[in-house]
């Protein structure tokens, strides 16, 4: 644990690897720890990550340990989703709700053992989750400080690890989880990430971070490895089409405005709610929902030009408001202008037209452009490597 | 198991069986599980000495005229022993006041007392109606639908019409405390003593607590057939109320088990399928009506993880913390009152000799402590009711606060302490009383709650306040008596309109589940 009354935001178990990186000396804040927007040049490392791999520092993420034996009954109750589906050594995405069925926080579920689970997520959560917990009989703690974590995507990831030491990595599939011997401690790797590729997630003990970030560095120097700061991952997290608390929907515990916070249905999670699953936060709600409809649909947009269109108004062709974008971005890899859009109900099906009114900025001028842009189904970056078993050694 | 199509009423207390009766009387085949081996619950007459009898309940002021009527309940066995009691605040020099619906009275008593009496009594009555007025309906939700919207724009337009200045008066005090009404309208203490013991009769409160102006008027909100705030004593005890809704919920065909407590409410998928007793047998029902408190019903008999999480959270912080001790004295003959006549031991008797006593009795109970003076409301059935005693012998009956649910030292030892403190006080107004005492029976609300199974030892099965009143009790989604949980309603005073011999919160339920 952390005093927080004598200090807020801490070094992070990485600090002393992150420090020699970070040639531009610039720090931000994530939850309670010290994070790095850029080491060096957004690009280069959003390129690693596409092309090589990268290693983002995620210990900051809030983690919780549910352990006991209704820890199972208890998560179902908590998520949306049905958890029995995720075996022991699985990993599993998941939203949860409040009882109006908003989206309070998403995360992963990793089914450690029988009746223990590692939540992680965006937002601190362990009030709610306690007030969960009442008849139930599980143990619900926050472990944020007590495991270093650190994110290993892109294309070389695999074989880095493989070099590493780690025997039989390559036989890991897409959010299965396991652990290995690392000088004498365990490390869990699960292979799991932010950014829609093949990649993989590194977790141990905070007294051996800095061995780990070594040993990954000293594998990785001939497979382009680099350290890459929280830009680069925003971009990445974009053309995967991965929604961010705070940023894509507001989360529901911090509204004061109920009406801005959004139901599953409305981020494009349905399919993460299981209503035969027997009861859970946010059901009835959900069904009225699902009865009544949604109010808005979040929507993948395929713009035209090249320029991002940050925080902009959608429109339909005949100039009626649909929406705003949340995050956007000009992709390097789609080589296209994108964005993730909330649209109000039922616009924004797969095809339907709309005009995005895109402020930008040319040597201190500001001017206007409304661009055609169209919704698309798919997410922008999507190579078979992400799900390839064991992956192609780059 | 018995037919899938019965309705299953889990607790025969008075709202159990009122909802029972309704239930029947609309032609439901009707299943009542009393777990005791009487129907009652606080509100059943038993011999607590041989040959003495009381009722934990022992007055009657709000037992609806209307549910009265149609249970036909003097029909089935319902008389009245004493009707419109006057209080008599008891002085340690034996000059007493008597209060009445149309005055008070006592040596030197100021002249403008009795004048701000009458008015206190106006307002007081007038602005009491206003909550009667709600007692036989389902509360309304806050939302958009027109059905709440109405309900919500008459219970505003019942407020507006008290006119200009009794309107403004009544938001002025209806969510403050007792102390500083009586102190804005009386000079004499044993007067504002006695109203503000109104005021916090079996509440978590003293008068300077706020809500406690709320308290007063929601225990005045009954008529029974009298003047606003009426109190009487049945013949026969407080069971002579609940035998007769039994018998009235028998006529109409409801089937009534005593000793059949429930451990669980079944559930099917999502739906209630009925209750398993504690012997292991199972009662297949399509619906569940429990007259146990709400935080016993969800977090006891079905589980918490049945319900939302919110849901489950907002029961589990209902407010019932139980602060009234009950005394029954069983009498070798009629006690001295000092300055009280033969006559006036009939009435209802309070010890509460000032309002500041009143606050200091109960800041005890904040600390987990017994008061160590602490306030009573006396009566003494037995001289209006010879079936209550042997001949010749009486019983007292009594209301002690303030004796927390949750005593620091635990009541394993503290209750011995705590009779011989009541007997203390008792014996201040009345020197004879331990000579004329064969046996003495206090029950804490520890005991309260073990043997009538209410969570909290709390009479009203959750605090009377605005917090937990209308559409906030026992908690929002459940205020129209059904809960989130398909098939499963509340009928106890735990909902609207609340606690005391009623019946309405029954009467609702059995309505919100024919409405279905």
């Amino acid at each position: 644990m952390q005093n927080h009354y004598e200090n807020a935001v801490y070094p992070s178990p990485f600090h002393s690897r992150q420090k020699q990186h970070n040639q531009l000396k610039e720090w931000s804040r994530w939850a309670d720890y010290l994070s790095v927007p850029a080491y060096w040049c957004e690009s280069m490392e959003y390129f690693a990550g596409r092309n090589a791999c990268g290693v983002f520092d995620i210990t900051p993420m809030v983690k919780h340990r549910v352990t006991g034996p209704d820890a199972l009954p208890y998560l179902n109750r908590l998520m949306t989703r049905d958890v029995r589906k995720i075996k022991p050594g699985r990993v599993g995405y998941s939203v949860w709700c409040n009882e109006q069925g908003r989206v309070i926080d998403d995360g992963t579920i990793f089914h450690l053992a029988e009746g223990d689970y590692r939540i992680c997520s965006q937002e601190h959560q362990i009030d709610w989750f306690m007030t969960n917990a009442l008849g139930f009989d599980v143990t619900v703690a926050e472990d944020t400080h007590d495991v270093a974590g650190l994110a290993l995507q892109g294309p070389t990831s695999c074989a880095v690890l493989k070099d590493m030491g780690l025997k039989g990595i390559e036989n890991l599939t897409p959010f299965g989880l396991t652990t290995f011997d690392f000088e004498g401690t365990e490390l869990m790797v699960s292979r799991t990430g932010f950014t829609g590729d093949l990649g993989y997630e590194l977790w141990i003990d905070p007294e051996h971070a800095e061995r780990l970030w070594d040993r990954l560095f000293e594998a990785g120097e001939l497979r382009g490895i680099m350290a890459m700061g929280s830009d680069a991952l925003e971009l990445l997290r974009i053309e995967a089409g991965f929604i961010l608390a705070g940023v894509d929907f507001l989360p529901a515990m911090e509204a004061v405005r109920p009406t801005h916070t959004r139901s599953p249905f409305e981020l494009g999670l349905g399919w993460l709610v299981s209503f035969d699953k027997g009861i859970f936060n946010g059901r009835q709600a959900l069904l009225e929902e699902k009865e009544k409809g949604s109010r808005y649909n979040l929507v993948k947009l395929d713009i035209d030009g090249n320029k991002p269109a940050s925080q902009s108004y959608v429109y339909t062709p005949n100039k009626k408001f649909a929406g705003t974008v949340t995050s956007a971005m000009w992709s390097p890899s789609a080589k296209a202008s994108i964005a993730l859009a909330s649209l109000e109900a039922p616009l924004g099906k797969p095809g339907e037209e709309f005009e995005v009114e895109i402020y930008y900025q040319r040597e201190l001028k500001w001017s206007r452009v409304m661009a055609p842009a169209r919704v698309v189904k798919d997410v922008f970056w999507d190579p078979p490597r992400k799900r390839q078993t064991p992956p192609a050694d780059f | 198991m018995t037919d899938s199509s019965t309705i299953v009423i889990i607790g025969g207390g008075h709202n159990g069986l009122v909802c029972a009766s309704y239930l029947a009387k609309a032609g439901k085949k009707v299943t009542v599980l009393e777990a005791a081996e009487q129907v009652g619950g606080a509100a059943a007459t038993r011999e607590f000495a041989p040959g003495f009898k009381a009722s934990c309940a022992h007055l009657l002021y709000l037992l609806d005229e209307e549910i009265s009527q149609e249970l036909a309940l003097e029909a089935n066995g319902l008389s009245i022993a004493k009707s419109d009691l006057a209080t008599i605040a008891l002085a340690a020099d034996g000059n007493h006041r008597t209060l009445t619906a149309d005055g008070v009275e006592g040596v030197g008593l100021p002249a403008q007392d009795q004048a701000a009496y009458a008015e206190y009594r106006r307002f007081m009555s007038k602005f009491a109606n206003i909550i009667s007025g709600l007692h036989n309906s389902i509360p309304p939700r806050i939302t958009q639908e027109r059905g709440d919207l109405i309900q919500l724009g008459k219970l505003a337009l019942k407020i507006r019409m008290l006119g200009q200045d009794d309107m403004r008066e009544f938001l002025r005090i209806a969510g403050i405390n007792i102390y500083d009404i009586l102190k804005e309208n009386f000079e004499d203490p044993l007067l504002q003593g006695a109203l503000s013991l109104d005021a916090v009769l079996g509440a978590f409160s003293g008068p300077r607590s706020n809500n406690s102006v709320f308290t007063a008027l929601h225990r005045m909100s009954g008529n029974n057939a009298g003047a606003a705030g009426a109190v009487s004593i049945p013949a026969g005890g407080m069971g002579a109320v609940t035998q007769a809704l039994a018998s009235a919920a028998a006529k109409a065909g409801a089937e009534i088990r005593i000793s059949s407590p429930v451990r669980k409410i079944l559930m099917d998928d999502m739906r209630v399928s009925g209750v398993e007793l504690e012997d292991g047998e199972q009662i297949a029902a399509a619906a569940v009506v429990s007259n146990a408190d709400p935080r016993t019903t969800i977090m006891d008999l079905l589980g918490a993880r049945q319900v939302e999480a919110s849901f489950a959270r907002r029961i589990n912080n209902i407010r019932a913390k139980g602060n009234a001790a009950k005394l029954h004295l069983a009498l070798d003959g009629l006690p001295e009152f000092k300055g009280l006549s033969q006559a006036q031991l009939g009435e209802r008797l309070l010890i509460a000799p000032s309002v500041e006593y009143v606050e200091l009795a109960f800041n005890h109970c904040k600390y987990g402590e017994y008061s160590a003076s602490p306030v009573a409301e006396i009566t003494i059935p037995s001289i209006h009711d010879n079936s209550l005693a042997p001949e010749g012998k009486h019983v007292l009956s009594a209301i002690v606060q303030y004796a927390p649910r949750n005593l620091g030292a635990g009541w394993g030892e503290g209750k011995a302490a705590f009779t011989a403190i009541v007997m203390d006080l008792l014996a201040a107004y009345a020197p004879d009383i331990r000579d004329k005492t064969l046996s003495a029976e206090l029950l804490t609300p520890e005991d309260l709650e073990n043997e009538f199974r209410l969570q909290g030892g709390h009479w009203h099965h959750g605090e009377m306040s605005l917090d937990q009143f209308l559409m906030l009790r026992p908690v929002p989604k459940s205020a129209q008596y059904k809960t989130p949980v398909d098939g499963l309603y509340f009928c106890s005073a735990g909902c609207h309109p609340g606690g005391g011999i009623m019946g309405s919160a029954g009467k609702n339920a059995a309505n919100a589940l024919l409405g279905q």
